[in-house]
């Protein structure tokens, strides 16, 4: 029991140590953060003018709702970029700093590992999607009365549960080849943007489309973040986008560390562990 | 078709009071060749690493693996670290073989490679610190140890927040030393630790981990191409060509069994080829990776 408790000690402490890891990387790298975050309030931005634009032009819409939607829109795929971005780090950037090795030959199990990378990610993405979210509301005086936030944080915290398992997925491809996973793992978020009612309601889709929209964890994100902040929906009345997002999220994430653990096989079977590159 | 081989070394027990057994270790790598024109498909080539290498250390010993690039020392290195899984025989680290039981090895031990190998724009004591975690160590556990042991490796306080691109090769080296040694290893590999070093770095390495065969009753495990080094380290030199093994024997016995005045004398008698000067490219880059 005592030799159980030390082992989940050690595999804590060694997650907060992958999270004091990125906080350092974030601190040194903060000039660059700030230059990103002000590119993803200029896209943003452009994204939402697109509503004024529809009217100026002579579209008959109701100008605020498709503002908000579109942010609303906006700012979750840039969480989701973030998530994404985060975890595909786990590999590729410590690939790049040739420090992979290092950290693969360290006694803290993978699970906690990427534990501590997802816990990471999740809060600075989330932080940053508020101040998106703030920043961008505010600049085109966007009225939301009826607005559920705490809502809206929840139901983006439990999807992020999935985005985890699926960025765990793809996080393993560039340990297998180090450029194609890479170039992989776009793909992955590419096809995730597409299908997911990221700017437009999903119906809208070729049926295909729709039936993978299905099993994107984005699309009842977004869902239950419009009816959350649009219509100011109470918790309970999203039963239908967290059933699905909790199932995903218990899929996802058990198969993500499984595909993650078979990749690693894979790499220390045939030697791609070590930087190239 | 049952490996007779195989299942023997599986049920001979670990050698009590060994430090590190290895048993007919054998590793080797696939690699596409460059496409050639008129192929539509680069050949792949197999490429031995490690063929059958066998030997032990005591507990708190020193040995050195000497051997060229492209010999198998980086491979055999990164095998008892659990970074690769071998093709053939077995590895124990303290009784704990590295492929079943690969969290108990890494406990265990740690590594210094020729690449200093850390974030370059987190500064050493960053560095230190985050990988101290993966081992359990707490910021309260790592708070005075740090800089104790950067101060041991004679790396200057004034530059423990320092990005570490910042920071000379050496200097890099001995922070390498230092996350080495945070983690209290009982085995320590050393892969080329000296390799491109300035000479005065190189001196300060070597005599570091003089230092640590002296004060500490961890078993080192050097590879290097360095001859002096490996003569003035270790209290056994293994000579390893090719991916064989083909002596490991204190450095005097060594000259005898080869009728040799000098290592590199011997080196050659065991090997047929010259010794190379010291390259700046790792093990496995030349033929092994080629």
């Amino acid at each position: 029991m005592r030799t159980l408790a030390t082992t989940m000690r050690a595999e804590l402490v060694g997650a907060g140590g992958v999270v004091e890891r990125n906080f350092y990387l974030t601190k040194r790298y903060i000039w660059w953060d700030l230059a990103w975050f002000f590119w993803t309030v200029a896209n943003t931005l452009t994204i939402v003018f697109i509503a004024q634009g529809i009217e100026l032009t002579g579209g008959q819409i109701d100008v605020n709702s498709v503002a908000t939607s579109l942010l609303i829109g906006a700012v979750v795929w840039a969480y989701l970029g973030v998530l994404f971005e985060f975890l595909m780090e786990t590999v590729a950037w410590e690939r790049w700093e040739g420090t992979i090795e290092y950290t693969f030959m360290a006694p803290l199990s993978r699970a906690m590992h990427l534990a501590g990378q997802g816990v990471f990610a999740i809060s600075y993405g989330l932080l940053r999607a508020v101040f998106l979210f703030t920043v961008c509301a505010l600049f085109f005086d966007l009225s939301m009365p009826d607005a559920n936030f705490l809502a809206a944080f929840i139901v983006l915290a439990v999807a992020s549960i999935s985005f985890i398992g699926i960025g765990v997925m793809t996080s393993v491809l560039p340990l297998i080849s180090p450029e194609k996973g890479t170039q992989l793992g776009f793909v992955a978020q590419g096809t995730l943007l597409v299908v997911s009612g990221v700017y437009y309601p999903v119906e809208v889709l070729p049926g295909w489309m729709q039936a993978i929209a299905k099993i994107s964890p984005a699309t009842y994100a977004l869902e239950g973040a419009r009816e959350a902040i649009m219509d100011g929906a109470p918790l309970a009345e999203m039963w239908d986008e967290i059933w699905p997002l909790l199932i995903i999220g218990a899929v996802s994430i058990p198969l993500g560390l499984w595909v993650f653990s078979r990749g690693e096989l894979y790499a220390k079977r045939h030697g791609k562990l070590k930087r190239s590159g | 078709m049952i490996d007779v081989h195989q299942a023997v070394m599986e049920v001979v027990p670990v050698r009590k009071g060994a430090a590190v057994e290895v048993r007919e270790l054998r590793k080797e790598f696939r690699r596409k060749d460059s496409r050639k024109r008129g192929e539509k498909r680069g050949e792949r080539r197999t490429r031995v690493a490690l063929d059958g290498v066998s030997f032990t250390m005591e507990k708190g010993e020193t040995v050195a693996i000497l051997g060229q690039n492209g010999s198998g020392k980086s491979t055999l290195v990164r095998l008892l670290s659990t970074l690769l899984l071998p093709d053939g025989g077995q590895a124990f680290v303290l009784g704990h073989d590295v492929v079943s039981e690969p969290r108990a090895v890494r406990r265990l031990v740690n590594r210094v490679s020729v690449e200093a190998s850390f974030f370059k724009k987190m500064s050493a004591a960053e560095n230190l610190g985050y990988a101290a975690r993966y081992y359990g160590m707490t910021s309260k556990d790592t708070r005075d140890r740090i800089p104790e042991i950067l101060e041991r490796v004679g790396f200057p306080p004034d530059r423990r927040d320092e990005p570490m691109e910042a920071l000379s090769r050496g200097m890099q080296q001995k922070v390498a030393l230092a996350r080495a040694l945070l983690t209290s290893p009982v085995v320590l590999l050393l892969d080329e630790p000296t390799t491109g070093l300035d000479p005065r770095s190189k001196l300060e390495v070597q005599e570091f981990v003089r230092e640590i065969r002296e004060t500490h009753d961890s078993t080192i495990l050097l590879c290097t191409h360095d001859l002096n080094e490996a003569e003035n380290l270790a209290e056994r030199v293994g000579i390893l060509d090719r991916g064989r093994l083909l002596a490991l024997e204190p450095a005097d016995e060594l000259r005898h069994r080869y009728s040799a005045e000098t290592l590199e004398q011997a080196f050659f008698a065991a090997t047929g080829r010259e010794f190379e000067a010291e390259g700046d490219e790792d093990d496995d880059d030349r033929d092994v990776f080629a």
